[in-house]
């Protein structure tokens, strides 16, 4: 590109569809480098979908489609004859739900990306595995049973089973969504904690319905409804002097 | 309270009825099969030809060879054609390929194996002039190739769209997806599948007739006539000699037990429980 956006994603005019349904009504977004971003707002309100189509991913849901333009380091990523999988390199994703390959034991679900993708294997695999593992708040849990199914591990430690397998290939920008609503307050603690370290070598953009979360690790806040982004500035901003006032009644819980 | 108990404990009771007269012709089949066939069994039965009419002892050797040779033959194109139709199916069920595809595995799998005989005869026997293993392995595999790839679909579907999602978004190509997280997952499930289908067309007589046709020699070769257990099985059967009615019934019970051998081994391969 010929004048490079200060901005890592410069978000513009996104509208997402499902079938005719338009589910996001062009929303226009900017994160910088080693920011963390929180986006809340009501369920339903389009904050998964939103983030499905920084990875491209929205376009795998039957009948799904992204219009507008949603540029990573100044390039489109919806450019015509743009690989989304290279867009999905760059972009890792923790889901809403925990969805670990069921096939694979635990070692297996976090090597997957660097092994299928041939980035790492042998020791250098072991050790970024590991390393994956203890940034998720999840090695001592499984450090004696590296073999046994992904599956067999509880819900909240799937998902921080999903949250390492992300991590381990080190993407530069980091699509959560609602990472921590299924754990407990410690592993939560934990992932913050981590979140807030990856920061100096990640972007973050983070789903969450705990606004005491938003404002404890997120830089800047964004407050989607009904498929809008009403409200996008710092966070301190966004939870003290709010400029539009649904986005006071929803942090405040009067909304609706 | 008690009433609900009794209505429970009659509720069970009929279940195990039901299950129990379901066992019925399964047992007296088996039964029947063994009290006739049992005493053919010796171990010249397995090894060696069949004699000549009149003559005492001999075997079918060469029809338990000969259906191994044609299972064989047929798994090797059945399998994989049927495992990539079936990856197909399930993957890229939006192509227009893949939509043509299904309506010809459903054809194909609604036909009559009668009709798939003559079928292979007329495509195979008939320009090549002669009876064939080859023949006979193409006439199976049209009834194998949409059996396999039923199933492969059937199991690739039962993966959840999420786990798919979870391999793209880790960069990698739909492609390696399929193959190394969908395909290599299913494992266990696809082996069943292909497992059933084996033991479905061992069994299989009449696409035989006309293809592979029968022989009372060991293997010739694949452009030769190859005999089969269930063909074997069939002449002796409508033969008018008791000796080769005992002999059908002993092919029948080594038919029998391979099937359940099949069935067996497939318990190994069981997608085991997911533990917790
Ligand atoms: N596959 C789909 N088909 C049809 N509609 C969909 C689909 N996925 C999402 N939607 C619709 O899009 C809207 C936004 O959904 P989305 O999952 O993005 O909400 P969300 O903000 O993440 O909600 P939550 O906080 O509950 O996770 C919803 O109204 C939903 O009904
Ligand atoms: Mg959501």
């Amino acid at each position: 590109m010929m004048t490079p956006s200060p901005a890592l994603l410069e978000v513009k005019g996104l509208k997402a569809f499902v079938e005719s349904t338009e589910i996001l009504h062009g929303i226009d977004l900017g994160v910088s480098p080693h920011e963390v971003v929180a986006f809340i707002g009501p369920s339903g309100c389009g904050k998964s979908t939103f983030l499905r189509c920084l990875n491209r991913l929205h376009e795998e849901t039957p009948g799904g489609r992204a219009e507008g333009r949603v540029s990573l380091e100044g390039q489109d990523i919806y450019a015509v004859g743009t690989d989304p999988v290279r867009i999905r390199r760059r972009i890792g994703m923790v889901f809403q739900k925990p969805n670990p390959f069921p096939s694979m034991s635990i070692f297996e679900n976090v090597a997957s990306g660097l092994r299928l993708n041939r980035i790492a294997k042998g020791i250098e695999l072991e050790a970024r595995v590991e390393a994956a593992l203890r940034e998720a708040a999840l090695w001592n849990e499984v450090k004696d049973k590296l073999d046994a199914s992904g599956m067999s591990l509880s819900g909240g430690q799937q998902q921080r089973l999903c949250i390492a397998r992300a991590l381990a290939v080190k993407p530069p920008v980091l699509l959560m969504d609602e990472p921590t609503s299924a754990l407990d307050p410690v592993s939560t603690a934990k992932i913050e904690e981590l979140v807030i370290q990856l920061k100096k070598e990640t972007t973050i953009l983070m789903v969450t319905h705990n606004m005491q979360q938003a404002a404890r690790i997120s830089d800047r806040t964004a407050f989607f409804l009904y498929g809008d982004l009403v409200e996008y500035g710092p966070t301190t901003k966004v939870f003290t002097t709010p400029s539009d006032r649904r986005t006071e009644e929803y942090i405040t819980g009067r909304f609706g | 309270m008690n009433w609900r108990h009794w209505l429970n404990r009659l509720f069970i009771f009929g279940v195990c009825s039901l299950a129990l007269i379901a066992l019925v012709p399964l047992f007296s089949v088996l039964f029947y099969v063994i009290s006739h066939g049992a005493s053919s069994l010796t171990p010249g039965f397995f090894t060696s030809l069949p004699a000549p009419v009149g003559e005492i002892g001999g075997g079918i050797g060469h029809a338990i060879l000969g259906s191994v040779v044609l299972i064989s033959m047929c798994s090797l194109i059945s399998i994989p054609l049927g495992l990539g139709m079936g990856i197909l199916l399930s993957e890229y069920s939006q192509k227009p390929v893949s939509r043509v595809l299904g309506v010809v595995v459903e054809l194909l799998s609604s036909i009559p194996s009668i009709v798939v005989g003559l079928f292979a005869y007329a495509l195979v026997v008939r320009p090549f002039r002669g009876f064939s293993a080859h023949a006979g392995a193409i006439a199976l595999s049209m009834i194998m190739i949409p059996l396999v790839a039923r199933t492969t679909e059937e199991m690739l579907k039962l993966v959840p769209r999420s786990v798919r999602e979870a391999g793209l978004a880790l960069g990698l190509p739909k492609a390696r997806v399929i193959l190394n997280i969908v395909f290599m997952g299913s494992m266990r499930s696809l082996t069943v599948g292909v497992i059933l289908a084996v033991a479905r067309i061992a069994g299989e007589t009449a696409p035989l007739l006309f293809t592979a046709f029968a022989s009372q020699h060991w293997f010739q070769g694949l452009s030769e006539p190859l005999a089969s257990i269930p063909v074997q099985i069939y002449t002796y059967a409508v033969s008018p000699y008791e000796d080769w009615h005992a002999k059908a019934w002993g092919g029948a019970l080594i038919l029998i037990l391979m099937v359940l051998g099949l069935n067996l081994l497939i318990r190994v391969f069981l997608p085991r429980r997911k533990d917790g």
